[in-house]
């Protein structure tokens, strides 16, 4: 092997080692931000000996055994660290295999902390947990190199000022905790779908990070029901990603997307996600019920075969548990296809003096969809220039200028 | 990134069945690529194939085995991962536990 080819190995090898890696070392050392040191220092010792030695055989084991004897260097040349040493000592005899799970699930819960504001949970999860290096997660969020290397050392500098325990929180305190952890991964997701073809890769590569993740807590915590509801929500929005996007980079809504560019794999698993949480019981979680209704859509054949009544009960469900105006906008698109434009309007109509809705405009953008539908065209296009306005989406507001061009010559369809 | 694994080998030539120990390797490997996120369908290869072929318009159909091509056998998994050399990787692993033999990484478009 050439010097750069075992680079890229060893870079492959750090991609899949590493949060397991930081995982183990977290429990031993206790301090995740030591624990990523001295990852980092088995990496530099990886980058010097292997391309001489060649890869090993066990990449992992040998990244561990030679982190372990850097913690112990360390150690001892650390005093106010001694006392921690014979702990330390215990820790390092627990059976591995095991371990590793237990560690990268504890590793999750740490990064994810509600002591960490959401945007420093984003970076250090992506850092430790993806893999990702500083400049990958500044790009994929639009941000300087700088500014995310601060919110990972103050991140890490929280959690060891306020010794948060390396545990999986048990009891109450687990659904707040686990929450924490599906929002992050659902904000991930959420930054790279809005990011449309042709933007940088890093930044649409983001859900597939998310997925990743997902796919692994949901191997981690398999009894959680919302954990597979996020997976099967994330699965089946994946699946329509090719098909959000027209030849020319235009945004195409949900109804006019080609059905035979979503893809079939993502939208199987993703039914088969949902299935596990509706089957380990209980009420329907909001990330449940929202691939619920991802679902009514990726199991409908054509947009006028959607099973709109269903997709209405079941944002139903969702306002009662997260009651929210963006949800009983949601509601209302539902109600108008399923009962009607007339329906439909009515509910938004009753939404517009909301103060949450006031700069958001997918809400003007609806109602100028249920105008148009009335016939009502001189609104319809006054609302999709307002929303026009507001959209922060350039090929989001090519779309809705288009829908006000027809408007104004009196077309309903966009 | 998604990456097409399988393996290519001589149809015509009967292999040795594999052992417990290594169907249990195989096993708990799978389950490794499952709980690491990246693997997102795979199945087993059917030992009997056919060639279906165009010839100017004509259509030939031929039942394998064949001699002249190295054939797809024993099984394929879809991957989704960072790079191409992060599926490299997973299919030394692989390649590791079942020995002798030829492992294909290819990149999967669109699909």
């Amino acid at each position: 092997m050439t010097d750069l080819e075992t680079q890229r190995a060893i870079d492959a090898v750090w991609r899949i080692e590493s949060p397991k890696l930081i995982a183990g070392l977290t429990r031993i050392v206790r301090d995740v931000g030591l624990a990523q040191d001295l990852a980092q220092d088995a990496l530099v010792a990886a980058l010097e000996q292997w391309p001489e030695s060649g890869v090993p055989a066990k990449p992992g084991a040998w990244l561990m055994a030679t982190a372990k004897h850097r913690a112990i260097d360390r150690l001892r040349r650390d005093e106010r660290l001694e006392r921690k040493h014979q702990e330390i000592g215990r820790e390092m005899e627990v059976q591995e295999g095991q371990q590793e799970g237990d560690d990268l699930l504890r590793l999750m819960f740490i990064s994810c902390h509600p002591i960490l504001a959401p945007e420093a949970r984003v970076a250090l999860t992506l850092r430790l947990l993806a893999s990702l290096t500083t400049e990958e997660i500044a790009r994929a969020f639009l941000v300087p190199v700088s500014t995310i290397a601060q919110r990972i050392v103050r991140a890490k500098r929280t959690l060891t000022e306020a010794r948060v325990p390396f545990e999986v929180p048990s009891g109450p305190e687990l659904d707040e905790r686990l929450s924490s952890v599906l929002q992050v991964i659902y904000l991930v997701f959420n930054e790279g779908y809005s990011a449309t073809a042709g933007d940088d890769l890093i930044r649409s590569g983001l859900c597939e990070d998310a997925l990743r993740l997902g796919r692994v807590l949901a191997g981690l915590a398999p009894k959680e029901p919302e954990v597979h509801g996020l997976v099967a929500l994330m699965e089946i929005q994946a699946s329509r990603s090719r098909a959000r996007v027209g030849p020319s980079g235009e945004m195409i809504l949900l109804l006019d997307q080609d059905r035979g560019r979503w893809d079939q794999l993502l939208i199987r698993r993703g039914l088969a996600a949902l299935e596990r949480a509706e089957q380990l019981g209980g009420a329907l979680g909001p990330y449940t019920l929202q691939a619920a209704i991802a679902a009514c859509h990726a199991r409908a054949r054509t947009a006028t075969a959607t099973d709109w009544a269903r997709i209405v009960a079941l944002y139903d469900a969702l306002a009662e548990l997260t009651p929210s105006a963006v949800v009983e906008l949601n509601r209302a698109v539902a109600v108008g296809m399923a009962f009607g434009p007339a329906a439909g309007l009515e509910l938004v109509d009753a939404l517009i003096s909301e103060p949450s809705l006031k700069t958001y405009h997918f809400l003007p953008s609806v109602r100028g969809d249920l105008l148009a539908k009335l016939g009502r065209h001189d609104e319809a296009r006054l609302e999709f220039q307002r929303a026009a306005a507001l959209t922060q989406n350039a090929r989001e507001r090519e779309l809705l200028l288009d829908r006000a061009a027809a408007s104004s010559r009196g077309e309903t369809a966009s | 990134m998604r990456f097409l694994l399988y393996t290519t080998g001589d149809n015509t030539q009967p292999s040795a069945p594999p052992t417990p120990q290594m169907i249990e390797e195989v096993g708990k490997f799978t389950d490794e690529t499952k709980r690491a996120g990246i693997l997102l369908a795979t199945g087993g290869l059917g030992p009997s194939t056919t060639r279906v072929r165009n010839t100017g318009g004509k259509l030939a159909v031929t039942d394998g085995p064949f001699t002249e091509t190295k054939e797809l056998i024993g099984g394929f998994a879809l991957i989704e991962v960072k790079s191409r050399e992060e599926a490299i990787e997973w299919a030394k692993r692989f390649r590791k536990i079942v020995g002798d033999g030829d492992s294909i990484v290819q990149e999967v478009f669109g699909g």
